[in-house]
């Protein structure tokens, strides 16, 4: 069983309150993740990586184990931690960022 | 509940407020989807019940939100604005070439007359449709592949369709508006469609009078005059009476004719409201004093309404969608601004008072009248 925790913000978007739980194939990887959690909540789609190209959008990061996952191979192995369930995979909103053009304000 | 709904989009979440016909007492909502903007939120007239809510984020991408119930319970439904072919490339703000990019959703129009039509006005600008109530959306791409479209390049804020404006009688007639490529029109329910920027001019473009480029901020006509339609561009107050095929400028003895919104009243077609802004590099009201002008001639003369607005000290921006009408026998005229506060005159404009004073940044302001 994999053990994901989401941002607040998709928490609230997928009606889910602490840890999401998820049955993930072998070999787990950060693309089997995501496909699984989108399955189960399809609200998700488009939320944290590209519906078509399946790229990370640039202000989510994935993090696990202490490590930055975010720029590692969505197909890669994750750590064994991870696929038995003892340590989180974590998908955060970036600390700063959070608008496409940071000189602009949105509506003017 | 017969009264008035206000739908406040802000770029911290969403707010209903409501009262009874009396509009005297407010209640107001807490925040639906905190922490997210919501660009927009409006209401069918078909089903004052079911409503739209455009749900973005920088971090997490488009949502869109639907309620059946007038607010009370909202599910996400669809969220996949897919251009149509190959997109292609419109202008940069330097005039390079840059990919059509989908940004987000910035308004969204209920159809008149079918229920579960919605049209989405999005960034980079395209119109799309939904026919089963915002769970599908199809691109009506015959704007966006308009021979014109490589040109186009964005305002400030983006190159977003921001306003939508369907026919009161003919469903496949519509008119929109581009920043900054200028209002177009569709007679054939989205297939085709036409660029109706003749009259206006625009001198911080190239060519002054062109067919596009122009950065049209909003529009707005009274159902029983529909060929004449009310424009807010970045400069000028304009007017056309035959649908767009030739406008007018009525900016008149404004003080100043940029502005964000423009809104027509709801009984008096030549009644007319916008708010001048001081200028394109310096949005707030002039001396620090909030006015709201007024013509009842169909422009030229304004008059400025102050009553009840802060007269100094008053440096917020009242954003394009942010401004709306109720139905009810004295006209209602409801505005939100930059700094959270949701103003409103139940007197045609004569008198306001604030609704809320401390919500979060005013993105968008629509009103649906209940009976």
């Amino acid at each position: 069983m994999i053990r994901v925790t989401l941002p607040t913000n998709l928490r609230t978007l997928a009606n889910v309150t602490g840890e999401v739980h998820l049955d993930v194939e072998q070999p787990v990887t950060q693309e089997r993740i995501l496909d699984a959690l989108e399955d189960r909540y399809p609200m998700l789609k488009g939320t944290i990586r590209d519906r078509t190209s399946k790229a990370r959008r640039p202000f989510v990061r994935f993090f696990a184990c202490e490590e930055d996952l975010s720029h590692e191979p969505i197909d890669a192995p994750l750590p064994a931690e991870v696929v038995n369930g003892r340590e989180l995979f974590m998908i955060v909103g970036a600390i700063a960022g959070g608008a496409p053009f940071l000189s602009i304000d949105p509506r003017e | 509940m017969a009264g008035v709904r206000v739908l406040v989009g802000t770029k911290k979440g969403g707010f209903i407020l409501t009262a009874d016909e009396g509009r005297k007492s407010w209640d107001i909502t807490e925040p639906m989807f905190p922490g997210w903007e919501i660009y927009h939120i409006k209401g069918s007239p078909v089903d004052p019940n079911l409503l739209y809510a455009s749900q973005c984020s920088g971090w997490f991408g488009q949502t869109i939100q639907r309620s059946d119930d007038g607010g009370k319970t909202w599910t996400p439904v669809g969220n996949e604005f897919i251009y149509d072919g190959v997109p292609g490339t419109h202008q940069w703000y330097d005039g390079t070439k840059h990919p059509w990019e989908f940004n987000r959703v910035w308004h969204l129009e209920p159809s008149r007359f079918e229920r579960d039509v919605v049209y989405a006005g999005v960034e980079d600008a395209a119109m799309f449709k939904s026919t089963d109530a915002g769970m599908t959306w199809k691109e009506l791409s015959g704007l966006r592949t308009h021979t014109t479209g490589p040109g186009w390049q964005p305002g400030a804020g983006g190159m977003c369709l921001h306003t939508i404006l369907q026919h009161p009688t003919d469903p496949n007639r519509l008119f929109i508006a581009i920043s900054a490529a200028g209002a177009f029109r569709t007679d054939d329910g989205g297939q085709t469609w036409k660029p109706i920027n003749q009259g206006l001019r625009s001198e911080y473009i190239p060519d002054p009078d062109a067919e596009v480029g122009h950065c049209v901020h909003n529009l707005s006509l009274h159902p029983s005059r529909p060929d004449t339609v009310f424009m807010q561009k970045h400069w000028d107050v304009m007017r056309t009476d035959n649908a767009g095929d030739q406008w007018r400028e009525v900016s008149g003895n404004l003080p100043t004719d940029f502005g964000f919104p423009i809104q027509v009243h709801a009984h008096e077609p030549e009644t007319v409201y916008v708010v001048p802004i001081k200028s394109d590099s310096q949005h707030f009201p002039l001396d620090g004093k909030l006015q709201v002008f007024r013509t009842k001639s169909g422009g030229e003369q304004w008059e400025a309404l102050t009553n009840g607005l802060p007269q100094e000290d008053c440096y917020v921006n009242i954003l394009r969608d942010a401004m709306s009408i109720d139905t009810l026998e004295s006209c209602g005229v409801y505005f939100g601004t930059t700094g959270g506060q949701v103003y409103g005159s139940f007197d045609s404009g004569d008198n306001w008072q604030a609704l809320a004073t401390n919500l979060p940044s005013v993105l968008s302001v629509e009103v649906q009248t209940l009976s």
